[in-house]
């Protein structure tokens, strides 16, 4: 790096000392690379490739592997059941992630607008709690906040809505919604957040001018707010999408995928076919098709927010 | 600035409301964890007799004292070898540039994208096969292989933006490749070292799935994963299971308060790195 711009008095032998550094360099380089790429590589691309290699047999995770070709994955097209748990897996894309990053991006907008001062910094510090708690919790306290007796029916009834109480998670309809709703709660301060970082990092003067033209917020909104923040909502975006399709914590302590499977999503049905079901080649199949579908929906975004940006 | 009292007066309003949306789960069930053991309340109602005796009842039921020890191990396990091996293979991708850095990145990135439960089943029966299966062993190896493409992307982000000054100004001094990562480089990736921890450590304390899979003893897994136990088993007696959700929440809320600029900040940095 430095060599080209040294004198030449010592060139030679100070040429083939740098050579050499820079060969031992390359080595050590990459001896500085080895220990996470070994982990990296043992308990991750490992498993990913094995993933694949058990899709292609039956097994029961203790007797004999049987190659069964492409079998399994005709099995998950085939049954509505294990097709279902993609459907899903797209439809609470809905609720972790379009919601969450829309009205992220109004309540940033809104804090950013009206509430600059400590107001403003109590309302992100409390929005953002729910990032921290263990996903496992967020579906425990929900559970009991969406039953017969919880909080959601007392406030309905309180509003004189008592006829609409279910036990939302127990309902074939409402119980993705009802998940849906935690994802909301959970992803809603994240996106808050990182957007309201955004929006303090956008060219005052702008919001300045617009508001001496006296601007409204749907103005404002639209015209600055969105198109300036394109590169932030292409990652959330990708973060929140990732969520959704590997969403496992929150489903399996709220529903387990039930009633029915109207909640079930790839992660939990991978759990319950290869954990109580013993059915490894099956399970292998459906998480190597959830790793493609993630790779497939994710790289567009990426690529869209990319070129936007730029 | 020309904003009306009533948008600003609305604006306020809509942020009470989500505030509210935020913490009203969190009242719920500390209230519901007053009330006597095995009954049914209602969302939001203050007990005739508050049962503090809960909490200490919970503690007790949930080995809470184990599960703190155990979290904290893990935790210790995980976060500074994380931060060192990733930390190492950043400064060679990012700083140093090494012939194959490129490759080696794209597969890092590759790995920012793989759900969790994609991976789960096989690495349950390679653990099996290496004996380390059901010892907290099988949630440390790979938890700190899971964060490295995080880990090393994070700080690659750094050392990729550290001026090239620095580095030729050491070697003229005469510094190694060693001494240059150690005494000159790693003093100043203070900051972003200190993020990754942090965050590293809130993601192993709240990891569940593989503590659930790798792990069958509750009291050897994280925090998270032994709630997932402690509901199983108290799934009917309602006060009870919040008492304990409070506690298992507890550490992570205290240390939110504590690091906030820190987690935020880290969170952030992540995000739009990513």
């Amino acid at each position: 790096m430095t060599s080209d711009n040294r004198p030449v008095a010592t060139a030679l032998s100070r040429r083939t000392f740098l050579r050499r550094m820079f060969r031992r360099e390359t080595i050590l380089g990459w001896l500085f690379v080895m220990p996470a790429l070994a982990m990296y590589a043992v308990f991750v691309l490992v498993p990913a490739v094995l993933s694949l290699r058990y899709s292609f047999f039956r097994w029961n995770g203790i007797g004999d592997m049987r190659w069964v070709g492409l079998q399994n994955y005709l099995t998950v097209l085939e049954v509505p059941d294990l097709l279902g748990t993609i459907f899903n897996a797209f439809r609470l894309v809905i609720f972790f992630s379009f919601i969450p990053v829309s009205l992220g991006l109004v309540v940033a907008s809104i804090i950013h607008r009206v509430a600059t001062g400590k107001f403003g910094s109590i309302s992100r510090t409390v929005i953002f709690l729910p990032q921290v708690i263990p996903l496992v919790a967020a579906g425990i306290i929900w559970c009991w906040l969406l039953a017969l007796p919880g909080l959601v029916n007392q406030i309905l009834r309180s509003i004189g809505l008592g006829a609409y109480a279910i036990a939302w998670l127990g309902d074939f309809d409402w119980a993705l919604p009802a998940v849906g709703l935690i994802g909301i709660w959970v992803m809603l301060g994240f996106c808050c957040v990182v957007l309201l970082t955004a929006i303090a990092n956008v060219d005052p003067s702008l919001y300045e001018s617009a508001r001496i033209d006296g601007a409204s917020w749907f103005a404002e909104f639209f015209n600055i707010t969105i198109p300036m923040l394109r590169h932030e909502i292409g990652v959330l975006l990708t973060v929140t999408v990732i969520a959704a399709l590997a969403a496992f914590d929150i489903i399996y302590v709220s529903t387990a995928g039930g009633p029915g499977n109207s909640t079930s999503v790839p992660g939990v049905q991978i759990y319950i076919l290869a954990f109580t079901e013993q059915r490894i080649g099956l399970a292998s199949a459906l998480s190597v098709m959830l790793m493609v579908l993630v790779l497939i929906v994710v790289i567009p975004i990426q690529r869209l927010s990319r070129e936007e940006a730029s | 600035m020309k904003i009306g009292r009533g948008e600003l007066l609305a604006g306020r309003l809509i942020l009470l409301a989500m505030m509210a949306f935020t913490l009203m789960p969190f009242i719920s069930i500390f209230v519901t964890g007053l009330h006597p053991s095995n009954t049914l309340p209602s969302g939001l109602e203050w007990p005739a007799e508050p049962q503090w005796g809960n909490f200490v009842e919970a503690f007790r039921q949930a080995h809470m004292t184990n599960l703190l020890i155990s979290s904290t191990y893990l935790v210790i396990a995980v976060v500074p070898i994380s931060l060192i091996i990733s930390t190492m293979a950043a400064f060679a991708i990012g700083l140093l540039r090494i012939p194959g850095a490129r490759v080696l990145l794209f597969l890092f990135v590759f790995g920012l994208t793989l759900p969790f439960g994609g991976i789960i089943v096989p690495l349950y029966y390679l653990e099996r096969w290496m004996g380390i299966y059901n010892t907290r062993i099988a949630i440390v190896l790979p938890l700190i292989a899971l964060y490295m493409p995080f880990a090393v992307f994070w700080m690659r982000a750094h050392f990729i933006n550290m001026p090239t000054e620095i580095s030729e100004a050491a070697r003229v001094d005469g510094a190694n490749t060693w001494d240059l990562l150690w005494k000159i480089h790693l003093p100043l990736a203070r900051a972003p070292v200190t993020s990754l921890g942090i965050l590293m450590s809130v993601w192993t304390w709240n990891q569940f799935l593989l503590a659930l899979v790798l792990v069958e003893n509750p009291d050897e897994r994280t925090m998270a994963g032994a709630l997932g136990a402690f509901q199983g088993h108290y799934a009917t007696d309602v006060p009870l299971l919040c008492a304990g959700t409070i506690l298992i929440l507890l550490p992570t809320l205290i240390v939110f308060v504590l690091f906030q600029r820190q987690i935020i900040a880290a969170l952030l940095q992540g995000a739009v790195k990513g």
